[in-house]
């Protein structure tokens, strides 16, 4: 039998110049960029350049609209300036974003990349408890979760880590099962390489464009999750801020205070959907086949 | 097609039992757990709380209870409430008929809108109004369902005065027109992150079906462009909507708990969170396994529905 010679593995770079040409042209992941960039900017520059600290308690300056009184945003029910509040806050929501991205994207990736690699029974089992735990609304899961555990931060990013890593799971599986015949695992095969070595230095990182994009999808998703269950009083605990937890109470100041509900939501739109702009045009830089929508 | 519903079933069945294991993970071997509410009680001595580890069963081994407790589902026993000690099905039931009315109002909003905006939108692809339903889609996923809400309240309750800001009803007045006007506000704030979904796969569909060959057929055979949308486009570019209705449940449901919340709508996650508030274990959980089953429900009848209008699913 003659065939071709074995050619080196087509393994693309990790960043692909085209790819990253791409995600350039496009223009609201530019935007995305952009809000993302700005917020965390004004979250850490932000406390150093206000007047106020965020726990300073100032009960003649309560609910103070925005703009008097040096308060940017204005005060709360206990006179606490909103801006140094909303910026702290946002350093946090934003570290639990970005810890829940790393830890469920590192745990969907073995999950996906053992299942896809092995096949067979093995990925039986762990697609049926991918699917289970899809079976649940995640807010649901997330606040039986959170009633039981000590809410710090920490905390709070496991477990909406642990309803968080499934989507990554099926990718990297789909990802990982359509790499598994191509020449260059075969010839991995051949060389005598581990199973180990293959999963996580041939196939995972082929499989890099997909998990990069879902990554990014899951920093939103979480800022939005922490916001539900810190609004709901399971989440981030006062006096720590979270955008979530500083709506926490606003509704019943609605009619008197509206500036309370309005400015943290605010703040976490921008942050989502400039993630979301970001997962956008990732996923359009990484697959060719969109790139002419 | 029997073969196909049987081994659908069976399938559903599995998951069930997967979902049924996490369930009780997550309730029996969560840090407090079950006494957790008693421990805490002034004048409570170690014997007493002994003696209900006892009475509830919780010192046998976790497999034994795990079946106990699980046999017991499956009969249509879900234990009683600590809260008021009424079956947890019959607490459930009471309150299921909210939360689909609210999921159900909701659903045929975004269908309807989404659809029509996701048609509009593959149809003038490209087009200005093409460009800003996309990045309006976005936005709205973006938005968080419960902030979307206040806001809501705040422009039409608190403002303009023209709904009510929560309840589902007055009381004394329990009219059709009541339940509707207290209705609009929730079913919309929970229709919006759907319609941008709705609305993106929409357009996608329709742009897959619109350069078939069967399309060009039709138009071929000289029929209007009127005749060729409504009757070969739309209905086949609705069929994979039949699998994403399914998979939207439990976004539908989980967004339908947070807008419960702040329009004191009293649905299943009004339900749920007060029960987490009085550590109702029973409850929570029965809440949990009611979800999980709605959700897996709601997936078979898509996976059903389809497959006896699409004949190519039931071969794979």
């Amino acid at each position: 039998m003659t065939s071709a010679p074995l050619t080196s593995p087509a393994r693309r770079p990790v960043i692909q110049s085209r790819a990253l040409r791409r995600f350039l042209s496009h223009r609201l992941a530019l935007i995305g960029v952009i809000m993302v960039l700005s917020l965390t900017l004004a979250c850490f520059i932000g406390p150093h350049l206000l007047p106020y600290d965020e726990l300073h308690i100032d009960l003649r300056a309560r609910f103070a609209p925005p703009g008097t009184g040096g308060h940017i945003f204005g005060t709360d029910p206990l006179g606490r300036d909103i801006a140094a509040r909303l910026f702290h806050a946002g350093q946090i929501s934003m570290a639990v974003g970005f810890a829940v991205m790393i830890i469920a994207t590192a745990f969907g990736s073995v999950v996906g990349v053992i299942s896809g690699y092995y096949g067979g029974r093995v990925s039986a089992v762990l697609m049926r408890i991918v699917d289970a735990f899809l079976s649940f609304p995640s807010v649901f899961l997330l606040l039986a979760l959170a009633a039981f555990i000590q809410p710090s931060p920490v905390m709070i990013a496991l477990i909406i880590s642990a309803t968080s890593w499934m989507e990554v799971a099926r990718i990297v599986e789909a990802e990982v099962k359509s790499l598994r015949n191509q020449d260059f695992v075969q010839a991995a095969h051949m060389l005598g390489l581990s199973g180990r070595w293959i999963m996580f230095r041939e196939l995972l990182p082929n499989a890099i464009g997909p998990i990069i994009v879902a990554a990014s999808l899951t920093v939103a998703r979480a800022i939005l999750l922490e916001a539900y269950i810190s609004f709901l009083g399971y989440g981030i605990q006062p006096p720590l801020p979270s955008w979530g937890n500083m709506l926490n109470g606003a509704q019943q100041y609605l009619a008197s205070a509206p500036w309370l509900a309005i400015v943290p939501g605010v703040a976490i739109t921008i942050a989502v959907t400039g993630f979301n702009f970001i997962g956008d045009g990732l996923r359009d830089a990484f697959d060719s086949r969109s790139g002419g929508r | 097609m029997l073969r196909y519903i049987l081994s659908r079933l069976g399938q559903s069945l599995i998951l069930l039992l997967i979902v049924s294991f996490i369930g009780f993970a997550v309730l029996t071997l969560a840090p407090g757990g079950p006494l957790s509410q008693f421990a805490l009680s002034p004048g409570m001595t170690q014997e007493q709380i002994d003696k209900i580890t006892e009475q509830m069963g919780l010192n046998r081994p976790l497999w034994v209870q795990y079946i106990d407790w699980f046999t017991h589902m499956i009969t249509g026993d879900w234990g009683t409430s600590y809260r008021d000690g009424q079956p947890v099905l019959h607490v459930i039931g009471s309150h299921l008929f909210a939360t689909l009315l609210l999921m159900g109002t909701a659903t045929t909003l975004s269908v309807s809108i989404g659809s029509s905006i996701g048609i509009l939108s593959a149809i003038r692809r490209g087009s200005l109004f093409d460009t800003t339903m996309t990045v309006a889609a976005m936005i709205a996923l973006s938005i968080p369902t419960f902030w979307f809400g206040l806001i809501a309240i705040y422009i039409f309750s608190l403002n303009l005065g023209w709904l009510p800001a929560g309840n589902m009803y007055n009381i004394g007045d329990q009219s059709v027109l009541d339940y509707l006007r207290h209705l609009i506000l929730p079913a919309s704030v929970l229709a919006l992150v759907d319609v941008a979904i709705w609305s993106r796969y929409m357009r996608t569909s329709t742009l897959n079906v619109i350069h078939q060959d069967f399309v060009r057929t039709a138009r071929a055979k000289g029929l209007s462009s009127r005749r060729v949308l409504l009757k070969h486009i739309v209905g086949n570019s609705l069929v994979p909507m039949i699998t994403l209705a399914g998979l939207q449940v439990p976004m539908v449901l989980g967004g339908a708990l947070v807008t419960e919340t702040v329009f004191t709508w009293p649905g299943m996650g009004r339900l749920f969170l007060d029960s987490l508030g009085y550590s109702d274990y029973p409850v929570v959980m029965g809440l949990l396994m009611a979800s999980a089953l709605l959700v897996l429900i709601g997936n078979l009848a898509a996976d059903l529905l389809i497959a006896q209008i699409d004949p190519r699913v039931r071969l794979d």
